[in-house]
């Protein structure tokens, strides 16, 4: 236990001292120091560590164990990764800000109390947020703020779900918690709004490609796989999840068929990956949780893959919409390579990581009898194939030629890009080392000659479909537009809500201010000059309502005259001895109501 | 003049098609002899896998274009 420290430390502190370094150095310092990270993490032993007191609770920053360690490796290494990638950045805040990123979810995934969690969990989405702020474009800073107020929104119903629960419970331990109270519901909604669950979504297509062409390998894996960590602890077996995340697999692939911006292609593609983990942690055998977990280590490598090769194109062009790309191939092939190789690992084509890992998902779907389901999957893995399989590489580097020639991508991008593929390509080819790091003994085959062809046959015959469909022009044309998500409900209802304040509202309010503030007081004022007076007169308009004819002239006239000479004299018929009474006769009753209600 | 290249020539392109049905007629014909391990009737249907996977992408295809697509497409800068 010497000499190691809290995975998340080493990044938000090493984090804090880049601006330290310059030039060469900084590079080299910022490679180094998810190493350092890693070399820390293989010698942390499994267990229970650092535990600091905080009011009456022990907080726990680290609870090793083989789940929370997987989460740790992958992160390291994506860290490396990413890091790698984004070499060329200069800005100092943008690399604070993703290390700090990683850091807060490390953070998260070793946390063995709510507290910590919650900390974490919000450091988590402010240095997101300041991620895509650090994209200079007016829609990053739109879209960062939504970002920051759907997850403290989140962090919200988190919050009030674990104040539930530890008054509930006596106890800040995270480990599995379980649907069975309200509490839970509200901690369940919390961790699914990052989770991008179905209806809590929007914020992943709105935000993720606002992001810069660096940040977005960082945004594509922290936040979302978190959220997976927390459920796999908190809920396994929460049969709700099933259904979920099998909606969640489903219904963004829709979307992904008529998106012209690629970025956003790809965070539907996230949403749908995100929903085979989620079936898995609601199944929750033994089987179906290593399915999500061993999902987590493929999908984090092909989606950054995808997300790298994309960043490259944006790097390289500017640009990243369908209608505006194509043909790129000539000018880039070896990052139009990298991208297929993330294409045929998401699209889990034999050989390529993610048929190792959806697999064992599927599988578990299936042992456990649910047709429905079951179903709901294999249609989305056809979904994913269109989307992310065909899609993103074919209009980027293929379709039409936009007659765009640029350079290939630069030197530290290639060999981040080709790192990931070759992993992509040797963890679907050799899956043993993946699964000895899983959290439950694996008993599973995916090279089964059965499996090997059921899967060429579902993905050559979507294949299939989508040239005659483009051969027959059924095919939707690539357009420009703007395609509705739920984030419609705020973007549009923010600006419902503000011309109901400026409008009926502050009309309203101005009425309000009146009667308040001048009518109310002036009317006191005039009635306290003669309140005898004034009552008379009131008096008398009443019965003019009332009366009729002579009488109700009479009474006009009366008021009339009343109303010329008022005030009038004012007599006082108390002298001020009686008020002085009045006042100690109310200051002894509330004296003996004092008394008496003390007295109980 | 740029130099071509083997996506511009329409003969290797058409090369390619067809290694690619022959791809199709593979996994086809590789059903036949394989033992499928199986969890529901259907699939032991003859090239099940191989007929959902194309309805699924036309299906697909179809509702994303001629429905989802009408409801939620706006102009480009419907934001702004």
């Amino acid at each position: 236990m010497t000499n190691v420290y809290p995975p998340a430390l080493i990044f938000i502190f090493g984090a804090l001292l880049i601006p330290l370094f310059r030039g060469k150095l900084k590079s080299v310092y910022l490679i180094l120091l998810p190493v350092a990270g890693f070399i820390n993490l293989i010698n942390i032993p499994e267990g229970v560590h650092w535990t600091v007191s905080f009011l009456n609770y022990n907080l726990i920053l680290g609870k090793v164990d083989k789940l929370s360690l997987f989460f740790g490796y992958i992160y390291h290494l994506i860290t490396f990764i990413a890091l790698l990638y984004s070499m060329h950045v200069k800005e100092n805040s943008q690399h604070i800000a993703a290390i700090c990123y990683g850091g807060s979810a490390l953070g998260v995934v070793f946390a063995g109390d709510l507290i910590t969690l919650f900390v974490f969990w919000e450091i988590m989405a402010l240095s997101a947020t300041f991620l895509v702020w650090t994209n200079k474009a007016k829609e990053s800073y739109g879209a960062g703020m939504r970002y920051l107020l759907v997850h403290i929104f989140g962090g919200l119903c988190l919050l009030i779900g674990m104040f539930m629960h530890v008054y509930e419970t006596g106890s800040i331990e995270f480990g599995f918690i379980g649907l069975n109270s309200i509490g839970s519901w509200f901690i369940l909604i919390g961790f699914g709004i990052n989770c991008g669950f179905p209806g809590l979504h929007s914020w992943i297509p709105d935000a993720y490609p606002q992001t810069t062409a660096t940040g977005g390998v960082f945004m594509w894996t922290f936040t979302t796989k978190t959220a997976v960590y927390v459920l796999a602890r908190a809920f396994p077996g929460a049969e709700i999840l099933i259904w979920v995340g099998a909606a969640m697999t489903v219904f963004p692939i829709f979307f992904a068929v008529v998106e012209n911006n690629l970025r956003k292609v790809l965070s539907y593609s996230l949403i749908n990956q995100l929903g085979y983990m989620v079936v898995g942690i609601g199944i929750g055998t033994q089987l179906s949780l290593n399915g999500t977990i061993s999902h987590v280590f493929c999908h984090i490598l092909y989606k950054a893959l995808l997300v790298m090769s994309m960043g490259a194109v944006i790097y390289r062009t500017g640009k990243i919409n369908c209608t505006d790309l194509g043909g790129l191939y000539k000018s880039m092939p070896l990052t139009a390579t990298f991208c297929i190789i993330g294409a045929l690992s998401i699209s889990a084509f034999p050989l390529f990581s993610g048929f190792v890992s959806k697999s064992m998902v599927v599988e578990s779907a299936a042992m456990g009898g649910m047709t429905i389901i079951w179903l709901m999957l294999l249609f989305a893995s056809v979904g994913v194939l269109e989307h992310a399989g065909i899609k993103v590489p074919y209009h980027a580097f293929f379709a039409h030629d936009s007659g765009i020639r640029t350079k290939e991508a630069p030197l530290h991008m290639l060999i981040a890009m080709g790192v990931t593929a070759f992993l992509c390509i040797f963890i679907g080819v050799m899956p043993g080392p993946l699964y000895s790091l899983l959290p439950y003994p694996v008993d599973f085959a995916p090279y089964t000659a059965s499996h090997v062809v059921t899967t060429c046959q579902l993905l050559l015959f979507g294949i299939l479909a989508y040239v005659l469909l483009v051969r027959a022009g059924v095919f939707p044309a690539e357009m420009r537009a703007t395609n509705l998500d739920l984030d419609w409900i705020y973007r549009k209802g923010a600006s419902a809500f503000m011309w109901v304040l400026r409008h009926p509202l502050s009309i309203l309010g101005a009425m309000w201010n009146a009667v308040i503030f001048s009518a109310i007081p002036s009317l006191v004022t005039w009635i306290i000059k003669n309140p005898k007076a004034a009552a008379r007169i009131t008096f008398d308009s009443v019965l003019v309502m009332i009366a009729t004819g002579d009488t109700k002239a009479r009474l006009q006239e009366r008021i009339k005259k009343e109303l010329e000479v008022y005030p009038g004299d004012i007599i006082r018929q108390q002298p001020i001895g009686f008020t002085v009474l009045g006042a100690t006769l109310i200051l002894f009753a509330y004296m003996l109501i004092y008394y008496i209600t003390e007295m109980r | 003049m740029e130099k071509k290249d083997f996506f511009d020539d329409a003969k290797k392109v058409n090369k390619l098609f067809w290694a690619f049905y022959i791809l199709i007629g593979l996994s086809l014909i590789a059903e036949i002899f394989v033992h499928k391990h199986i969890f529901f009737r259907w699939e032991e249907y003859p090239f099940f896998y191989g007929t959902f996977g194309f309805l699924a992408f036309t299906v697909l295809i179809l509702i994303a274009k001629y429905i989802l697509r009408p409801i939620i497409k706006r102009k480009e800068e419907y934001y702004d």
